[in-house]
Protein backbone atom coordinates (compact mmCIF):
# COMPACT_ATOMS: atom_id res chain seq x y z
CA UNK A 1 0.00 0.00 0.00
CA UNK A 2 0.92 3.29 -0.85
CA UNK A 3 0.45 6.24 1.00
CA UNK A 4 0.25 9.68 -1.00
CA UNK A 5 2.27 12.08 1.66
CA UNK A 6 1.56 14.63 0.02
CA UNK A 7 -2.33 14.71 0.28
CA UNK A 8 -1.54 15.26 4.38
CA UNK A 9 0.66 18.01 2.95
CA UNK A 10 -2.03 20.36 2.54
CA UNK A 11 -3.23 22.69 5.97
CA UNK A 12 -7.05 22.12 5.23
CA UNK A 13 -6.20 18.13 5.42
CA UNK A 14 -4.35 18.38 8.17
CA UNK A 15 -5.93 20.89 10.03
CA UNK A 16 -8.38 18.07 11.36
CA UNK A 17 -5.79 15.39 12.10
CA UNK A 18 -3.83 17.91 14.09
CA UNK A 19 -7.50 18.49 16.26
CA UNK A 20 -8.05 14.75 16.71
CA UNK A 21 -4.80 14.15 17.51
CA UNK A 22 -3.87 16.66 20.26
CA UNK A 23 -6.57 15.11 23.04
CA UNK A 24 -4.68 12.14 22.69
CA UNK A 25 -0.96 13.19 23.01
CA UNK A 26 -2.29 15.72 25.70
CA UNK A 27 -4.00 12.17 27.66
CA UNK A 28 -0.74 10.68 27.43
CA UNK A 29 1.33 13.46 28.30
CA UNK A 30 -0.14 14.05 31.76
CA UNK A 31 -0.40 10.14 32.31
CA UNK A 32 3.29 9.64 31.85
CA UNK A 33 4.20 13.03 33.69
CA UNK A 34 2.51 11.65 36.66
CA UNK A 35 3.93 8.50 36.60
CA UNK A 36 7.37 9.62 36.16
CA UNK A 37 6.96 12.43 38.96
CA UNK A 38 5.37 9.68 41.58
CA UNK A 39 8.67 7.17 40.68
CA UNK A 40 11.08 10.34 40.90
CA UNK A 41 9.94 11.79 44.28
CA UNK A 42 8.49 8.64 45.80
CA UNK A 43 9.79 5.54 45.29
CA UNK A 44 13.96 6.29 44.03
CA UNK A 45 16.31 6.96 46.89
CA UNK A 46 17.14 10.13 48.84
CA UNK A 47 20.80 10.06 47.90
CA UNK A 48 22.69 8.83 45.34
CA UNK A 49 26.58 7.64 44.48
CA UNK A 50 29.01 6.42 46.81
CA UNK A 51 32.04 8.67 48.75
CA UNK A 52 30.56 11.94 47.55
CA UNK A 53 26.38 11.48 47.02
CA UNK A 54 24.50 13.55 45.18
CA UNK A 55 21.30 14.31 47.83
CA UNK A 56 18.32 15.26 47.23
CA UNK A 57 18.84 17.95 44.29
CA UNK A 58 19.47 15.16 41.99
CA UNK A 59 15.93 15.05 41.50
CA UNK A 60 16.00 17.70 39.37
CA UNK A 61 17.47 14.98 36.37
CA UNK A 62 13.92 14.36 35.99
CA UNK A 63 13.27 17.21 34.40
CA UNK A 64 16.80 18.51 33.24
CA UNK A 65 17.98 15.47 30.84
CA UNK A 66 13.82 15.38 29.55
CA UNK A 67 14.19 19.05 28.94
CA UNK A 68 17.93 19.09 27.31
CA UNK A 69 16.95 16.52 25.45
CA UNK A 70 13.59 17.74 23.68
CA UNK A 71 15.41 21.25 23.31
CA UNK A 72 17.96 19.41 20.65
CA UNK A 73 15.53 17.25 19.76
CA UNK A 74 13.13 19.79 19.00
CA UNK A 75 15.38 21.81 16.89
CA UNK A 76 16.58 18.91 14.31
CA UNK A 77 12.71 18.95 13.99
CA UNK A 78 12.53 22.83 13.10
CA UNK A 79 15.76 22.28 11.44
CA UNK A 80 13.80 18.91 9.43
CA UNK A 81 10.57 20.76 8.33
CA UNK A 82 12.82 24.09 7.58
CA UNK A 83 14.56 21.82 5.16
CA UNK A 84 11.48 20.32 4.08
CA UNK A 85 9.74 23.12 3.02
CA UNK A 86 12.51 25.08 1.26
CA UNK A 87 13.03 21.69 -1.26
CA UNK A 88 9.38 20.44 -1.27
CA UNK A 89 8.11 24.36 -1.33
CA UNK A 90 5.21 23.00 0.98
CA UNK A 91 3.14 25.75 2.92
CA UNK A 92 2.74 23.42 5.72
CA UNK A 93 6.49 22.21 6.39
CA UNK A 94 7.26 26.24 6.82
CA UNK A 95 3.79 26.10 9.25
CA UNK A 96 5.38 23.30 11.24
CA UNK A 97 8.61 24.80 11.49
CA UNK A 98 7.27 27.88 13.26
CA UNK A 99 4.85 25.79 15.40
CA UNK A 100 7.61 24.08 16.90
CA UNK A 101 9.91 27.03 17.48
CA UNK A 102 8.36 28.37 20.94
CA UNK A 103 8.00 25.13 22.33
CA UNK A 104 11.92 24.20 21.54
CA UNK A 105 12.50 28.09 22.95
CA UNK A 106 11.05 26.83 26.30
CA UNK A 107 12.77 23.63 26.45
CA UNK A 108 16.40 25.15 25.82
CA UNK A 109 15.26 27.44 28.69
CA UNK A 110 14.24 25.04 31.08
CA UNK A 111 17.45 22.84 30.65
CA UNK A 112 19.75 26.21 31.52
CA UNK A 113 17.50 26.91 34.30
CA UNK A 114 17.12 23.61 35.97
CA UNK A 115 20.73 23.04 35.28
CA UNK A 116 21.58 26.07 36.97
CA UNK A 117 19.72 25.20 40.16
CA UNK A 118 21.68 21.64 39.70
CA UNK A 119 24.82 23.02 39.38
CA UNK A 120 24.92 25.13 42.23
CA UNK A 121 24.37 23.02 44.82
CA UNK A 122 26.37 20.07 43.21
CA UNK A 123 29.51 22.21 41.83
CA UNK A 124 28.99 25.74 43.78
CA UNK A 125 28.31 27.59 41.05
CA UNK A 126 24.96 28.13 39.01
CA UNK A 127 27.13 28.67 35.81
CA UNK A 128 29.85 27.94 34.34
CA UNK A 129 30.86 28.82 30.77
CA UNK A 130 31.96 24.94 30.23
CA UNK A 131 31.25 24.30 26.49
CA UNK A 132 27.98 22.24 27.08
CA UNK A 133 26.16 25.03 29.12
CA UNK A 134 27.93 27.70 26.28
CA UNK A 135 26.52 25.92 23.60
CA UNK A 136 22.98 25.26 24.82
CA UNK A 137 23.02 28.90 25.64
CA UNK A 138 23.60 29.46 22.11
CA UNK A 139 20.77 27.25 20.69
CA UNK A 140 18.38 28.94 22.92
CA UNK A 141 19.64 32.24 21.29
CA UNK A 142 19.18 30.33 17.95
CA UNK A 143 15.47 29.55 18.86
CA UNK A 144 14.95 33.51 19.94
CA UNK A 145 16.87 34.13 16.78
CA UNK A 146 14.58 32.23 14.42
CA UNK A 147 11.16 33.38 15.91
CA UNK A 148 12.86 36.88 16.19
CA UNK A 149 13.63 36.67 12.00
CA UNK A 150 10.45 35.69 11.07
CA UNK A 151 8.39 37.84 12.58
CA UNK A 152 10.79 40.67 11.90
CA UNK A 153 9.71 40.27 7.58
CA UNK A 154 6.47 41.40 7.20
CA UNK A 155 6.08 39.22 4.45
CA UNK A 156 4.96 35.25 5.64
CA UNK A 157 6.79 33.92 2.41
CA UNK A 158 9.48 35.22 2.36
CA UNK A 159 9.77 35.28 6.14
CA UNK A 160 9.31 31.20 6.37
CA UNK A 161 12.44 30.88 3.78
CA UNK A 162 14.19 33.11 5.78
CA UNK A 163 14.45 31.75 9.03
CA UNK A 164 14.27 28.52 7.61
CA UNK A 165 17.77 29.24 6.32
CA UNK A 166 18.64 30.39 9.55
CA UNK A 167 17.56 27.02 11.29
CA UNK A 168 19.45 24.77 9.15
CA UNK A 169 22.91 26.74 9.23
CA UNK A 170 22.40 26.71 13.31
CA UNK A 171 21.70 22.77 12.81
CA UNK A 172 25.51 22.94 13.64
CA UNK A 173 25.10 23.82 17.13
CA UNK A 174 23.33 20.11 17.74
CA UNK A 175 26.46 17.78 17.48
CA UNK A 176 28.37 20.40 19.16
CA UNK A 177 26.30 20.42 21.89
CA UNK A 178 25.68 16.73 22.29
CA UNK A 179 29.55 15.55 21.60
CA UNK A 180 30.38 18.10 24.42
CA UNK A 181 28.08 16.44 26.64
CA UNK A 182 29.15 12.99 25.39
CA UNK A 183 32.99 13.52 24.87
CA UNK A 184 34.44 10.85 22.13
CA UNK A 185 37.43 11.22 24.29
CA UNK A 186 37.29 12.38 27.87
CA UNK A 187 40.76 13.76 27.91
CA UNK A 188 40.15 16.18 25.09
CA UNK A 189 37.10 18.21 26.81
CA UNK A 190 37.94 18.75 30.49
CA UNK A 191 34.17 19.68 31.62
CA UNK A 192 32.55 19.78 34.84
CA UNK A 193 29.31 18.07 32.96
CA UNK A 194 28.86 14.50 33.23
CA UNK A 195 28.29 12.69 30.65
CA UNK A 196 24.74 11.44 29.78
CA UNK A 197 25.17 7.39 29.32
CA UNK A 198 22.08 5.43 30.07
CA UNK A 199 24.30 2.61 31.04
CA UNK A 200 25.79 3.92 34.28
CA UNK A 201 22.85 5.24 35.58
CA UNK A 202 20.74 3.38 37.89
CA UNK A 203 16.99 1.87 36.82
CA UNK A 204 15.25 3.66 39.35
CA UNK A 205 17.04 6.63 38.27
CA UNK A 206 16.46 5.70 34.40
CA UNK A 207 12.97 4.90 33.99
CA UNK A 208 11.19 7.73 35.92
CA UNK A 209 13.78 9.88 33.40
CA UNK A 210 12.93 7.93 30.63
CA UNK A 211 9.01 8.52 31.31
CA UNK A 212 9.52 12.15 31.83
CA UNK A 213 10.92 12.59 28.72
CA UNK A 214 8.18 10.54 26.81
CA UNK A 215 5.74 12.56 28.54
CA UNK A 216 6.87 15.70 27.37
CA UNK A 217 7.80 14.58 24.31
CA UNK A 218 3.94 14.00 23.49
CA UNK A 219 3.31 17.38 25.59
CA UNK A 220 5.47 18.43 22.77
CA UNK A 221 3.76 17.33 19.92
CA UNK A 222 0.24 18.53 21.45
CA UNK A 223 1.60 21.86 21.98
CA UNK A 224 2.88 21.86 18.66
CA UNK A 225 -0.41 20.72 16.71
CA UNK A 226 -2.22 23.11 18.96
CA UNK A 227 -0.29 26.01 17.66
CA UNK A 228 0.25 24.79 14.26
CA UNK A 229 -3.85 24.75 14.14
CA UNK A 230 -3.93 28.77 14.96
CA UNK A 231 -1.01 29.43 12.41
CA UNK A 232 -3.25 27.63 9.60
CA UNK A 233 -6.08 29.13 10.53
CA UNK A 234 -4.37 32.35 10.28
CA UNK A 235 -2.83 31.89 7.39
CA UNK A 236 -5.79 30.48 5.32
CA UNK A 237 -8.11 32.34 6.94
CA UNK A 238 -9.29 33.78 3.22
CA UNK A 239 -9.81 29.94 2.41
CA UNK A 240 -13.56 28.69 2.21
CA UNK A 241 -12.80 25.32 3.96
CA UNK A 242 -11.73 27.76 6.85
CA UNK A 243 -15.51 29.26 6.67
CA UNK A 244 -16.94 25.80 7.05
CA UNK A 245 -14.19 24.71 9.91
CA UNK A 246 -15.12 27.90 11.91
CA UNK A 247 -19.41 27.65 10.81
CA UNK A 248 -19.12 23.90 12.36
CA UNK A 249 -17.04 24.69 15.52
CA UNK A 250 -19.45 28.09 16.21
CA UNK A 251 -22.89 25.04 16.28
CA UNK A 252 -20.81 22.63 17.68
CA UNK B 1 5.49 14.95 54.51
CA UNK B 2 7.71 17.92 55.82
CA UNK B 3 10.44 15.78 54.73
CA UNK B 4 9.16 15.74 51.15
CA UNK B 5 8.80 19.57 51.16
CA UNK B 6 12.07 19.91 52.45
CA UNK B 7 13.99 17.76 50.19
CA UNK B 8 16.68 17.24 52.63
CA UNK B 9 16.96 21.12 52.49
CA UNK B 10 17.70 20.88 48.59
CA UNK B 11 13.52 22.78 48.44
CA UNK B 12 14.59 25.39 46.91
CA UNK B 13 16.73 23.93 44.18
CA UNK B 14 13.93 21.54 43.63
CA UNK B 15 11.04 23.01 43.83
CA UNK B 16 12.70 25.92 41.73
CA UNK B 17 13.19 23.64 39.09
CA UNK B 18 10.07 21.76 39.17
CA UNK B 19 7.93 24.85 39.58
CA UNK B 20 9.77 26.83 36.56
CA UNK B 21 8.74 23.49 34.29
CA UNK B 22 5.54 23.25 35.18
CA UNK B 23 4.76 27.26 35.26
CA UNK B 24 6.00 27.29 31.98
CA UNK B 25 4.36 24.60 30.31
CA UNK B 26 1.05 25.98 32.12
CA UNK B 27 1.68 29.09 30.72
CA UNK B 28 2.16 28.02 26.96
CA UNK B 29 -1.12 25.97 27.45
CA UNK B 30 -2.88 28.97 28.43
CA UNK B 31 -1.06 31.61 25.79
CA UNK B 32 -2.16 28.85 23.20
CA UNK B 33 -5.48 28.53 24.18
CA UNK B 34 -6.11 32.10 24.12
CA UNK B 35 -4.40 32.71 20.86
CA UNK B 36 -6.64 29.62 19.13
CA UNK B 37 -9.68 31.96 20.41
CA UNK B 38 -8.84 35.44 19.32
CA UNK B 39 -7.86 33.72 16.07
CA UNK B 40 -11.37 32.49 15.72
CA UNK B 41 -12.97 35.49 17.38
CA UNK B 42 -11.10 37.81 15.12
CA UNK B 43 -11.65 35.13 11.53
CA UNK B 44 -15.76 35.32 13.01
CA UNK B 45 -15.75 38.78 12.60
CA UNK B 46 -14.03 38.91 9.23
CA UNK B 47 -16.82 36.78 7.72
CA UNK B 48 -19.78 38.54 9.46
CA UNK B 49 -18.02 41.70 7.86
CA UNK B 50 -17.99 40.04 4.19
CA UNK B 51 -21.62 37.67 5.06
CA UNK B 52 -24.20 40.13 4.90
CA UNK B 53 -22.58 41.70 1.71
CA UNK B 54 -23.51 38.21 0.13
CA UNK B 55 -26.76 37.44 1.54
CA UNK B 56 -28.07 40.66 -0.01
CA UNK B 57 -26.40 40.32 -3.50
CA UNK B 58 -28.29 36.61 -3.20
CA UNK B 59 -31.27 38.48 -2.75
CA UNK B 60 -30.91 40.97 -4.91
CA UNK B 61 -30.41 38.19 -7.33
CA UNK B 62 -33.30 36.41 -6.78
CA UNK B 63 -35.34 39.93 -7.15
CA UNK B 64 -33.39 40.78 -10.47
CA UNK B 65 -32.54 44.03 -9.15
CA UNK B 66 -28.62 43.63 -8.85
CA UNK B 67 -26.23 42.54 -10.93
CA UNK B 68 -24.56 42.96 -14.76
CA UNK B 69 -27.98 43.23 -16.77
CA UNK B 70 -27.59 40.83 -19.46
Amino acid sequence: MTINWFKFASPAAFYPIAGRLIPWFSGIALALVLIGLFWGFFLTADQLGGSNPQKEYYRIIFVHVPAAWMSMWLYLVLAGWSAIGLVFNTRLSFMMAKAVAPTGAIFTFLALWTGALWGRPSWGTYWDWDPRLTSELLLFFLYIGYIALHSAIDDTRRADRAAALLAIVGLVMVPVIFLSINCPDPNQCAALHQRSDPGSIHLSILIPMLTMTLGLWSYSFAAVFARLRTIILTRESDNAWVRDVIAQEASA
Amino acid sequence: MMAFFSQGGYAGYVWGAFGMTFGLLLIEVLQLRSSRKTTLTRIRRLLRLRAPRQASTEADRQRGTSGPTS
